[in-house]
């Protein structure tokens, strides 16, 4: 059985390969994330909490997911 | 006593105290959330960063934060745009949207000129209170105490304008008060409800008393309570210091004279010895 092809992109600034077919939905169970506690912008477009299941990344995306910290 | 829990009002949202404090650098999640009680608050600034790879496990604030008692304030810090500021705003405000904590529709608004003063880029700070603005944000923006710059974030729409003490963390106080005078003369002017907040600068409890006599609404500080050798009862401190200064406002200070005014009767007093 071939191996399921790979895409490269990129989160916080770290490269990271993800399996074709990912999603931001997927991506955060994968990071282990909880899903309620951050926010994700791929291209620098938000994608809302609504869309994560839906939103299929692609080869060279930039993600940043953040989250809430203590400032003032 | 009635007018020391007096509310204060900014934009639609209502708050029982007029003080806000921030949630960073604290030494522990713990010393935080005591902190937060003791100081009264019920308006607590966050900030919006990215998730850590490594360590996901690791802590979260949102577990030390009881988000049905306090309205969270998500800023925009360490912003140098005001593209980045309203990409900020917006990933803050998905975040609140997902805990449904009302604070999803405001953001303190920072755009900083850099990273030496941490002073506000103005020029900057105007142009993402419009952006913000038109994109349904309720914009609380952090300003120098510059008077004209002030007025005209006002007529972009901000709901409130929060003139710095001093630069942020600094600690120095309010450097001019003649310059937060002014800011309220024309905040103010026709609008006295138009709530200003003192944002940046507070080291100790009489600065957020100077601040309140003044005449401004609220002080939002963070590091005069997380930098005290002992937060929990600076905490207590600027609680005090809020209502110390409120009450003194609105009770109305005597006017500063040069020369001495006697307390006592002048009149009846014994024959002096010859």
């Amino acid at each position: 059985m071939p191996e399921p092809e790979r895409l490269q992109i990129v989160v916080n600034g770290q490269p990271r390969a993800v399996a074709a077919g990912s999603t931001v939905a997927s991506l955060l169970q994968e990071l282990e994330m909880t899903a309620r506690h951050v926010a994700v912008e791929v291209n620098l477009e938000l994608i809302p909490r609504a869309r994560h299941a839906e939103h299929l990344l692609s080869a060279g995306d930039q993600l940043e997911v953040v989250t809430l910290v203590g400032g003032g | 006593m009635a007018i020391a829990t007096e509310s204060l009002t900014i934009g639609s949202h209502t708050l029982s105290s007029r003080l806000i404090v921030g949630t960073g650098k604290y030494s522990s999640y713990d010393l935080m959330a005591e902190s937060l009680d003791a100081s009264g608050t019920d308006c607590i600034t966050v900030a919006v960063r990215r998730e850590r790879l490594i360590d996901s496990k690791g802590q979260n604030i949102l577990d030390f934060i009881d988000t049905k008692r306090y309205t969270l304030l998500p800023n925009t810090a360490g912003c140098f745009s005001a593209d980045d500021a309203v990409r900020v705003a917006r990933l803050g405000r998905e975040i609140l949207l997902g805990l449904e904590n009302p604070g999803a529709d405001w953001v303190k608004l920072e755009v900083l000129g850099d990273t030496k003063t941490l002073l506000p880029d103005p020029v900057a700070t105007l142009e993402a209170t419009e952006k913000l603005v038109a994109d349904g944000f309720q914009v609380l923006c952090y300003s120098s105490d510059d008077p004209i710059i002030a007025r005209r974030l006002k007529q972009a729409g901000a709901v409130s304008v929060m003139p710095a003490g001093s630069p942020i963390g600094s600690g120095q106080g309010i450097l001019n008060p003649n310059a937060i005078r002014i800011c309220l003369e024309y905040l103010k002017d026709g609008d006295p409800d138009y709530p200003v907040i003192v944002d940046a600068g507070v080291g100790t409890a009489s600065d957020v008393t100077q601040a309140m006599e003044l005449g401004v609404d609220g002080v939002l500080l963070n590091t005069g309570i997380a930098h005290a050798q002992d937060p929990l009862l600076m905490a207590r401190a600027m609680k005090a210091g809020i209502e110390a200064g409120r009450m003194a406002y609105l009770a109305g200070r005597i006017p500063k004279k040069l020369y001495a005014t006697a307390s006592s009767p002048e009149t009846g007093t014994i024959a002096p010895k010859r």
